[in-house]
């Protein structure tokens, strides 16, 4: 029982990463139709500025892991937006182009990371509640996958609540929806698409900042092993939809830990399969609309 | 010049350049060119051999991805998994059974059809983006398996070459320059099997199904079973020249199937010129070469002396590519092949909105 309990919540835990990717690449997708090769290094690049910061600070304090927190989120915003302003953006409703775009962003990126930080893991440290163990239902399950998901829940709630209750979420919505009756209505789309980009990129920051707490090192791959899973997820939940992709996190996540303990590190194999099943039954995913 | 231009449509002139250019291809091994800058020495040294072979092998790989993106419009991102396929799969099959050098690349082959079709029969149910990232995934997990199961493959150590049912003329460092021809072997037979298929019935249904798919069924032709085709055409070709490249650098590595490698024959494609033959050639050569010359240059002792704002992303090859790639893809869409073509007496119509429109078609 308390293996079970130690497998659904570090299956939580992970779900709860695999959603803070996924969330931006599913809004993005959803209104630009954009598939974002860079997110990952988006991810990658906060987690480096989150772990300078927490080193410059002190790391086992928890106010640097909030400032490590706030650092990664504003650079995975800004950085994002950047892309989106500077390059996405020129080449308007090229879709493939714009994920070529972003495929050389991430080759790029990736290189630039090895070269100022090396190729090797940098090994972090948090606070000191983060490494020990909490005792739920006799399973010792470690602190830092409450804080992943307690995390995840927020920003997750976050990104409804701005969608339903603001203007601009309105504009997002409607863009989602149907992108050219909105700018017939004269709303500068446009400006929603940046927006978009920097949700995405602070939550794939946040995300970034987590994930070296959750494996315990950073390094210039991070952000490209848990982009494939993302990817995984998004498909699996259906392209655009933030619910599809909350769900799918989790069933992809916890399936994941489960198929790693008992079928014997097949973890990898059984989440490629799910994909196959889904897309043979259900090709638009679990809450995808009919394109 | 209107014989010329009249021989220049007949595909008369094309091939005799072809032609030649093969021939100066063959007979390289034999000539002591040297070319500073470009190749690291003297053309019949097998270390520069085995960089032309490689650059053939590439632009071979990036002619077998024409057939899915260029030709069919299929954008996959997991085209490493049929290169890695031939490259192990006949590794393995040596290893294992004991075969000599031909049945085993036949067995080979013979896996490489039923896995290409089966994985594209699946990923083929759907289309666009979400056909990218189900081809990622597959080609994914290919990578853990092949990384997770060492006594097979050789896991992150990579998968030596059994050398012992090969044939010696195709082993040993004086005899790189049998492997390079039979590179250029490879590609030649790679390119005619392209043009082949480009120009068959289902090659024109495939470029129909890229440039409306809803059109090509509403004719009453089948789509899947012509995008399958194409499928495991260019799946195939890519297995075979992982093979080539088993033989030339005597093993395999998990680099092979990784999404990186993926990515990398996307670039070529790209740089060399969406939707060209000989722009997915070009593209290989180039980008081996240039490859090879960045590596170098990042090691080189000036650029120690930089400050590190310069000397950091000098010393990663990759991050040039990479930049370049985005020029490429922001301001020169038709690749090398399409500034050539601009560049010239615009011989032919493909000017750099047919490119990108071309491009775009692939969506």
């Amino acid at each position: 029982m308390s293996t079970v309990i130690l497998l659904l919540i570090t299956g939580l835990g992970l779900g709860a990463l695999y959603f803070l990717v996924a969330s931006g690449l599913s809004l993005i997708y959803g209104l630009m139709g954009v598939l974002n090769f860079a997110h990952g290094s988006f991810l990658t690049l906060a987690a480096f500025l989150g772990w300078e910061t927490a080193r410059a600070l002190g790391a086992d304090s928890w106010g640097s892991l909030v400032a490590a927190l706030a650092v990664g989120a504003a650079s995975g915003a800004l950085v994002a937006a950047g892309t989106e302003f500077l390059l996405i953006r020129r080449l308007y409703d090229r879709h493939i182009e714009q994920v070529l775009v972003t495929v050389g962003l991430a080759l790029a990126t990736v290189a630039l990371f090895d070269g100022i930080w090396g190729t090797d893991p940098q090994f972090i440290r948090g606070p000191a509640w983060l490494a020990e163990t909490t005792e739920v239902l006799g399973a010792r399950i470690p602190n830092n996958r409450f804080l992943l998901i307690a995390v995840a829940v927020l920003v997750l709630v976050a990104i409804m609540v701005f969608l339903r209750f603001t203007r601009y979420g309105l504009v997002i919505r409607a863009g989602v929806e149907n992108r050219s009756m909105v700018t017939a209505l004269g709303i500068d789309v446009r400006r929603a698409f940046t927006l978009v980009f920097a949700i995405g990129g602070a939550a794939a920051g946040i995300g970034g900042v987590l994930a070296s707490h959750y494996f315990g090192y950073v390094s210039p791959q991070l952000g490209g092993s848990l982009l494939i899973f993302a990817f995984i997820v998004t498909v699996i939940g259906g392209l655009g939809s933030l619910p599809g992709a909350a769900v799918a996190s989790v069933v992809v996540a916890v399936l994941q830990q489960f198929a790693n303990f008992y079928l014997g590190g097949s973890g990898d194999l059984v989440v490629v399969l799910l994909l196959a099943v889904v897309l043979l039954v259900r090709p638009r995913g679990l809450f995808g609309r009919v394109a | 010049m209107s014989v010329i231009r009249s021989l220049w449509a007949r595909g008369a002139v094309r091939w005799a350049l072809a032609g030649v250019l093969v021939a100066f291809a063959a007979v390289l091994p034999l000539l002591n060119l040297v070319v500073p800058g470009v190749l690291p020495g003297a053309t019949y040294t097998p270390g520069t051999l085995q960089i032309l072979a490689l650059a053939l092998i590439f632009a071979a790989l990036a002619l077998s991805y024409h057939v899915l993106f260029g030709v069919t419009g299929l954008l996959s991102f997991g085209h490493a998994l049929y290169f890695a396929i031939g490259a192990y799969g006949l590794g393995i099959i040596l290893e294992r059974t004991g075969l000599d050098l031909l049945p085993a690349v036949g067995l080979t082959l013979v896996v490489a059809i039923v896995l290409a079709a089966l994985f594209g029969a699946v990923s083929l149910r759907v289309s666009g983006i979400s056909f990218a990232m189900v081809t990622l995934a597959f080609a994914q997990a290919g990578s853990v398996l092949i990384r997770r199961n060492p006594d097979v493959t050789g896991g992150e150590e990579g998968l030596g070459l059994e050398t012992e049912h090969i044939p010696d003329w195709l082993v040993g460092v004086v005899d790189t320059r049998n492997l390079y021809w039979l590179a250029l072997g490879v590609i030649v037979l790679v390119f005619l099997v392209v043009r082949w298929f480009e120009r068959s019935r289902a090659g024109h249904v495939a470029a129909a199904v890229r440039e409306n798919e809803l059109r090509v069924r509403v004719l009453g032709l089948p789509p899947f079973s012509v995008k399958l085709l194409a499928f495991v055409i260019g799946s195939v070709l890519a297995a075979i020249t992982g093979m080539l490249y088993l033989l030339l650098q005597s093993g395999a590595t998990p680099r092979a199937v990784s999404a990186d490698f993926t990515l990398t024959i996307l670039v070529i494609v790209v740089l060399g010129g969406v939707g060209s033959r000989w722009g997915a050639v070009i593209g290989g050569v180039v980008y081996t070469l240039l490859d090879q010359r960045l590596t170098a240059l990042a090691g080189s002792e000036w650029i120690d002396d930089l400050p590190a704002v310069l000397r950091i992303p000098l010393s990663e090859p990759l991050f040039i590519l990479g930049t370049l790639f985005i020029l490429v893809v922001l301001f020169l869409p038709g690749g090398i092949v399409g500034l050539a073509a601009r560049l010239g007496r615009r011989r032919t119509p493909t000017s750099a909105g047919d490119a990108r429109d071309r491009l775009e078609e692939t969506t």
